[in-house]
């Protein structure tokens, strides 16, 4: 059974339908990149699966559990975590306590229990750190916990933000345009990390517009356009599919489109 | 050099714990060298504004939102407790604790559905409420005695013995509610709810998807706000012992928001620092005191221009105190101890 099961979703705003009946499954520990034109309804499918918005019709089934139109503190219990298009890091706040708040429903203890420091704070607010500690630890960033988010080189921001996620212990890592505004090496890095992940056992959903890294990096790859799926396959069968050419490539007007 | 480094940090930590004892020493000793009761007044109500400022420091500095309700809050707190007081005859423990209560209670109601609101909209919204709770001072005379106020109003008594001004009583419950107040800020600061609602300030959506209840610990922020500036209106009521609706204002909302900017939000010595500054101003100038809204609205600006974060706020370059018992490799392995517990 598929990790993550999403049939028939569709959302319009008013009279634009962004999303429109579509379906896809993710198994897990695989990488399945979403890819499709600028405004196809990539982002707007985060949106759906993280609670940000209401879906107005379909299903999402996550390990076995049904999350459409749960609440965005639901979905990320049940074990889902996103990073943004444009960075949303926590900016002056230390790199840990980003990390920290990507801990925060797992850190538990109640307002006594921080007013009067008891066992309980103490042991919880030490685990939650060990693990913000180790997770960074683990991706290289173990020597720049107490710099502040927003001094941090832009590669690392982005890092930083996987990290943040990883932190709420999701089963399933949604990443959105990891590698825009990367020069190629960093690319080649980000591709390394994300695969280095998915042998930890993280199962990853991707939206990217860098062809090279998604040709890399995925098992298996879902085109949409105008808010449809049009193609679904490997990385090899998706590159010579002709409506993922004409989607991309297709009419003259589309060619100031970012490919 | 690592050493030296190692022995300044060491130093320079011993030097600042030795200023806090002289500075502790100092403040519990005031009352026996005080040149008279006029200036123990002034400390203590300095104090009181320094609880108001951490009250508000903790949904406007912590979490962000900027509200103008505190005077009211601290009017619910006052009024609460003066009615048991006098009416009642309720003791100062008792009704104070009623009092904060009762403010918490004011806070909910108004953080509820208000807390949507963002930015000058929430600040509009707290400032309507404080003139709700004027008008109803000044209206509800069964309760509140209309605009005559409410006099005579009861000071502490710790076993028989009445704590006023003379006797140095009031300094000292403030002191120590200061200091109940100050552990307080710092317990929530540290704490994954304190983070939390730095999260919420510098992002709101990007907590959320982290899993973060946003509306309930913005809620929750804003009733222990509440709660805090009910008891310094406890405080200030049993202090002065007349209280009536033109004792809280918006100006004086304006003065603690003032106290928080001024000192630097989300600093806790900022807030104190600030209370002083800016409370003491008015007493020492007092021939310009009709002014201090200019002498404040001017300071207001400066700071704007020169200073946004305030006198204490923005980022430190402390390192990062991480709970006992957390290891970090690659310290083990560098062989660096730096200091980090």
């Amino acid at each position: 059974m598929a990790l993550l099961e999403v049939s028939a979703l569709s959302k319009n705003f008013g009279g634009l339908i962004a999303v429109d009946a579509v379906g896809f499954e993710v198994y897990e520990g695989e990488i399945v990149s979403l890819i499709g034109p600028n405004g196809a309804g990539k982002t707007t499918i985060f949106n759906l699966l993280t609670g940000v918005y209401k879906a107005n019709k379909g299903h999402i089934v996550f390990d076995g559990k049904e999350i459409t139109n749960k609440s965005t503190q639901d979905i990320v219990k049940a074990g889902i975590a996103r990073t943004f298009q444009n960075l949303r890091l926590f900016k002056d706040m230390r790199v840990i306590e980003n990390v920290l708040i990507g801990n925060h429903i797992h850190t538990k203890y109640r307002l006594f229990d921080l007013l009067f420091r008891t066992r309980r704070f103490r042991s919880a607010e030490a685990l939650s750190a060990q693990r913000a500690i180790d997770i960074l630890e683990s991706i290289g960033l173990g020597d720049h916990i107490d710099d502040y988010a927003d001094s941090m080189p832009y590669g690392v921001q982005r890092k930083l933000e996987i990290a943040r996620a990883m932190a709420t212990d999701a089963k399933l890592l949604l990443l959105d345009e990891p590698a825009a505004g990367m020069n190629a090496s960093e690319t080649k890095e980000l591709l390394d990390f994300i695969k280095l992940q998915q042998k930890n056992g993280y199962t990853i959903l991707l939206i990217e517009h860098d062809m090279n890294l998604v040709m890399n990096i995925s098992d298996r790859v879902y085109v949409l356009d105008y808010g449809k799926l049009i193609a679904s396959g490997t990385p090899e069968e998706i590159a010579n599919d002709p409506r993922v050419v004409e989607a991309y490539l297709g009419k003259e007007e589309d060619d100031d489109e970012d490919a | 050099m690592k050493l030296k480094k190692i022995l300044n940090i060491r130093i320079s930590e011993r030097v600042s714990f030795i200023i806090l004892l002289v500075l502790l020493a100092v403040l519990i000793s005031l009352p026996f060298f005080t040149p008279g009761q006029y200036f123990l007044r002034t400390a203590t109500n300095i104090g009181i504004y320094a609880i108001l400022a951490l009250s508000l420091n903790i949904t406007t500095g912590y979490c962000g939102q900027v509200s103008m309700g505190q005077a009211a809050f601290m009017a619910v707190g006052a009024y609460t407790f003066a009615i048991l007081n006098t009416m009642h005859g309720v003791g100062f423990f008792p009704a104070a604790f009623v009092g904060c209560c009762v403010a918490g209670v004011a806070g909910f109601i108004l953080g509820m559905p208000t807390l949507r609101l963002s930015g000058a909209y929430f600040v509009i919204a707290t400032t309507g409420f404080s003139e709700v709770i004027k008008v109803i001072a000044l209206n509800w005379k069964s309760m509140t005695n209309g605009a005559l106020g409410i006099k005579n109003i009861g000071r502490p008594i710790v076993f028989g013995f009445e704590l006023t001004n003379a006797n140095g009583g009031q300094y000292y419950i403030m002191l120590l509610s200061l200091a109940a107040v100050i552990w307080i800020s710092y317990a929530i600061k540290t704490s994954k709810f304190g983070r939390a609602l730095n999260a919420i300030r510098n992002d709101e959506l990007a907590s959320n998807l982290m899993g973060v209840n946003t509306s309930s610990q913005k809620v929750l922020a804003f009733v222990i706000s509440a709660m805090l500036a009910g008891y310094a209106g406890v405080l200030y009521a049993s202090m002065t012992r007349y209280i009536e609706p033109n004792t809280f204002t918006t100006d004086m909302s304006t003065i603690i928001l003032c106290i928080v900017i001024f000192g630097g939000m989300g600093s806790i010595r900022g807030m104190i620092i600030g209370a002083l500054l800016l409370i003491s101003f008015p007493e020492i100038l007092r021939f310009m005191a009709t002014y201090r809204f200019i002498v404040y609205g001017l300071i207001l600006i400066l700071m704007m221009r020169f200073r946004p974060q305030g006198m204490l706020g923005g980022v430190g370059d402390k390192p990062y105190k991480l709970p006992k018992g957390v290891k970090r490799k690659s310290y083990e392995q560098g062989g660096g101890v730096n200091g980090v517990t």
